[in-house]
């Protein structure tokens, strides 16, 4: 790797202080130490060795993470177009050569949209362009429908960047979850593009093809709010994942293995994600003693496998930069999140997923929970003080 | 009355370069040195000039801040330079070494028979008492106020860090009459702090008039700020003090002997030294023949005074720093590494998993001083409280010194804690943040606040 090492030194002086491209500099820092891992050192008081993780690393495990979700998705996109078409005879292959056709443009504008703003903006703000899109990239097309339009893809992308996390402060400061802001965005702005019964399953025809009679098209969680309790796929589909939905979210299976990985290399949170999850047991367990409606009739775990339930909790929930910061807050706000999740879906027929807007509430109220863990750390410690106290007088 | 403790959240770093068990004793080395900046937040008065003969025990210098605070020379000889910095600010005091050392001669006593104010007044005269730091701040203690207790902590848990069951093996004697002296001095008790399930040297295990308390645990186990946390906490307004367990032989030596006898055995470590060992020599001493003894392996090296955790760099014509008992050499990272954040990093140390260095945890490492990686702003929550055993908020009390939030700063523990105890926070941080640097910063604004 010496040449390559070599053009970059030689390359390195236009973009320093004083170069020709000086303003370029943070685009040719990230190219740099995307191919080398930098030579700084510890300085001289502090510290002196370093742990070998860094952002890099820790973004692109989570992107690893992600793999199992994107392939299943994209298999079970053309799975679910073939059924819908009624062709049975097609093999696997078909199914996810199809849902790559599909899915890969996604991806792309994705990355695409919001890496250029990402460069941009930190051209402009003069800092370093952070690891954090990395993640953000791969999780928008994951939560999408799978024909949403690429430029509303774009749009949602570049409105996540900028109003999700650039005017905070970049990469650590935002507040929402960008990848479900960018979602929340296109949910609000273009909701006939991404709810109902028509968004879900890729049913374009070609010649001769035509729709099986009785395609509806709609979740799961969409059968269940109008009440068709015998539509609704069992769990063993569920949980693998063979039903309709956004492109990564369908199957529990795949989330949990990545949740293994997240977990077993440290980096997920376990107290946010057992939290998400026993939050929407729970309260799932609650509205089946109820049992109202074929959405508080849904057991539990049942409950855990459907719409986006297991993908946020794995994946959105456990952001370290919009979740809960304190190791009890974690707690609290992972629990709060199942437990809205759920809430969300029973008592909102109009939306029958909650997930998106019961961690976006509980990012906002994240902060919050912190406030009051820390208060409590510091009425300990004012505590401590009053047998000193008693002591003197 | 004994406490045990045990201390869940910590590392222990397994590092190459252990000394061995083996005692080396060298000629005195040609110089030795005094750096006023070992010593937080002293301001330096000299009473030397250059050229000027010294005996082991002579002042060099008062601290203008607080004139009863002297440090004097560790060995006999002549003061050869007076090197100065910025602002002509002292940075060394260079002492050329006699061959024997000659030593200032106190009056031999028994401190169970003085009061306290003779004892404080001996160990101020003798140049010993700065030897006795206190927290909050982790300053030299102030001889007028009357600590609630006083730590020992009779075990190091850094990496490499020397073992004082072994170097102290056959210092019963001093180190009760240093204790006796220390006794005098606290309305509270001296809290000996020795490792738990551990084979302890009777030096600590037969100390007499203390409480000796039972730590378990990996590193900062050893660290005196998380014994005290753990102990007897600092709140606002209380004071600890604190001293090293070989200075409390050198304090047992003055009363015992009447001199100031500034041998340490120091530890000699680290991945690039050859033969890491110990070595008897005094306070101070230029470190180059210890090096040169122990053998350098080739290449670019970064030479420490203290461990990696918390030490400093020093020049490999330097000086040991005034309170360490332990040099470490490891080599420099400046280099690039093609694609190092993918690699499987069989070879990595890392506190996740997300290497493949998992596979053998027990494995000991070569670090270099490579950050591996950029700094960036905190992302990855929870990493700190794995490594920090305080009930404080490490991330929430860096963010309040950041903002100089000085009532929050205060309300979130910031004098329960001095730099090192965040070494390990800044070792495991993915956004490779310099948290002791902001401690340090943290606890200048709150002594600039308070005086």
């Amino acid at each position: 790797m010496k040449p390559l090492r070599k053009l970059l030194d030689n390359l390195k002086p236009n973009f320093e202080k004083g170069g020709k491209l000086e303003r370029l500099y943070p685009a040719f820092d990230a190219f740099e130490t995307f191919l080398f891992v930098p030579n700084h050192t510890t300085k001289s008081k502090g510290t002196h060795v370093r742990d070998a993780i860094d952002l890099k690393r820790t973004m692109i495990l989570v992107v690893l993470c992600l793999v199992p979700c994107l392939l299943f998705g994209m298999w079970n996109v053309g799975y679910q177009h073939y059924q819908a078409l009624g062709i049975s005879n097609n093999t696997m292959t078909d199914n996810f050569i199809f849902g790559l056709s599909k899915v890969l443009p996604l991806i792309i504008v994705s990355y695409g949209a919001g890496l250029t703003t990402e460069f941009i903006f930190a051209i402009i703000r003069k800092h370093t362009i952070n690891e954090g899109f990395l993640v953000t990239g791969m999780l928008i097309p994951l939560t999408m429908p799978v024909d949403v339009p690429l430029w509303m893809l774009a749009v949602a992308t570049i409105f996540a960047v900028i109003i999700g996390k650039e005017v905070f402060g970049g990469t650590g400061m935002n507040i929402l979850n960008p990848a479900l802001t960018a979602r929340a965005f296109l949910f609000f702005a273009y909701p006939t593009k991404m709810s109902g019964n028509e968004v879900w399953i890729n049913t374009e025809t070609e010649k001769g093809q035509t729709l099986v009679d009785a395609y509806s098209g709609a979740t799961a969680l969409g059968e269940a709010a109008a009440g068709h309790a015998n539509k609704i796929p069992d769990i063993t589909e569920s949980f693998i994942g063979i039903i309709p939905g956004s492109v990564g979210e369908t199957s529990t299976l795949a989330c949990l293995i990545g949740a293994a990985i997240l977990l077993y290399t440290g980096i997920g949170s376990w107290r946010i994600m057992s939290s998400v999850f026993i939050g929407g047991f729970l309260m799932a367990l609650i509205f089946n003693l109820f049992g109202l409606n074929t959405l508080m009739q849904i057991t539990p775990l049942h409950h855990l496998t459907l719409g986006g339930f297991a993908f946020g909790a794995v994946f959105m929930a456990t952001d370290p930069v919009s979740a809960a910061q304190t190791n009890t807050g974690k707690y609290i706000y992972g629990f709060l999140i199942g437990m809205l999740a759920i809430l969300f879906r029973v008592f909102n027929p109009a939306y029958p997923e909650g997930m998106m807007l019961a961690i976006l509430f509980m990012n906002v109220m994240a902060p919050l929970i912190d406030h009051y863990v820390v208060a409590a750390n510091i009425n300990r410690r004012l505590k401590r003080v009053k047998p000193i106290q008693n002591r003197n007088e | 009355m004994s406490e045990y403790i045990k201390i869940k959240q910590g590392l222990n770093l397994q590092l190459m370069g252990e000394a061995t068990k083996n005692v080396v004793m060298i000629p005195i080395p040609e110089t030795f040195a005094i750096k006023p900046d070992d010593f937080i937040s002293l301001s330096p008065k000299l009473l030397v000039k250059e050229g000027e003969t010294l005996l082991s025990g002579s002042p060099l210098f008062y601290d203008k801040n607080n004139e009863k605070v002297q440090i004097s020379s560790p060995v006999s000889g002549e003061v050869i330079e007076i090197r100065r910095g910025n602002k002509r600010a002292i940075t060394e005091i260079r002492i050329l070494a006699d061959r024997t050392i000659k030593y200032l001669q106190f009056e031999k006593s028994n401190p169970n028979l003085l009061n306290k104010d003779a004892i404080i007044e001996k160990l101020l005269l003798s140049g010993i008492w700065p030897f006795i730091r206190q927290r909050p701040y982790g300053i030299i203690a102030n001889p007028t106020d009357v600590p609630k207790s006083i730590f020992i902590s009779a075990f190091d848990t850094n990496p490499l860090a020397p073992d004082y069951d072994f170097i102290l093996a056959n210092q019963k004697i001093n180190f009760q009459t240093g204790l006796d002296a220390l006794n005098k001095l606290t309305s509270g008790k001296i809290h000996l702090n020795i490792k738990a399930n551990a084979t302890i040297s009777t030096t600590f295990i037969q100390a007499q008039n203390v409480q000796i308390n039972k730590i378990a645990g990996p590193h900062p186990a050893g660290n005196i700020g998380t014994q005290i946390h753990h102990i007897d906490p600092i709140n606002k307004g209380d004071i600890v003090w604190y001293i090293n367990p070989q200075d409390v032989i050198i304090i047992g030596k003055l009363f015992n002997d009447g001199i100031f006898d500034a041998h340490r055995t120091i530890a000699v470590t680290g991945s690039q030294i050859k033969n890491p060992k110990y070595y008897s020599i005094p306070i101070g001493t230029a470190i180059k023949n210890l090096i040169n003894d122990a053998g350098l392996k080739n290449g670019e090296n970064r030479i420490i005074s203290g461990s990696v955790l918390s030490g400093y760099q020093i020049p490999d014509n330097g000086y040991l720093g005034f309170y360490d008992s332990q040099i470490t050499v490891i080599p420099e990272g400046n280099h690039f590494e093609f694609m190092g954040w993918l690699a499987p990093g069989f070879n990595k140390f890392s506190i996740s998993r997300t290497f493949f260095s998992w596979l053998t945890p027990d494995k000991k490492h070569l670090l270099t001083t490579n950050t591996h990686g950029e700094e960036r702003p905190f992302v990855m929550t929870g990493q700190y409280e794995k490594v920090f055993p305080m009930d404080i908020y490490p991330v929430q009390l860096l963010k309040s010194i950041l903002i100089e939030d000085i009532d929050m700063m205060e309300k979130l523990g910031i004098y329960e804690v001095v730099e090192e105890d965040f070494a390990l926070c800044e070792l495991v941080c993915t956004s490779k943040i310099k948290s002791q640097e902001i401690i340090r910063q943290g606890l200048a604004m709150m002594r600039k606040e308070f005086g």
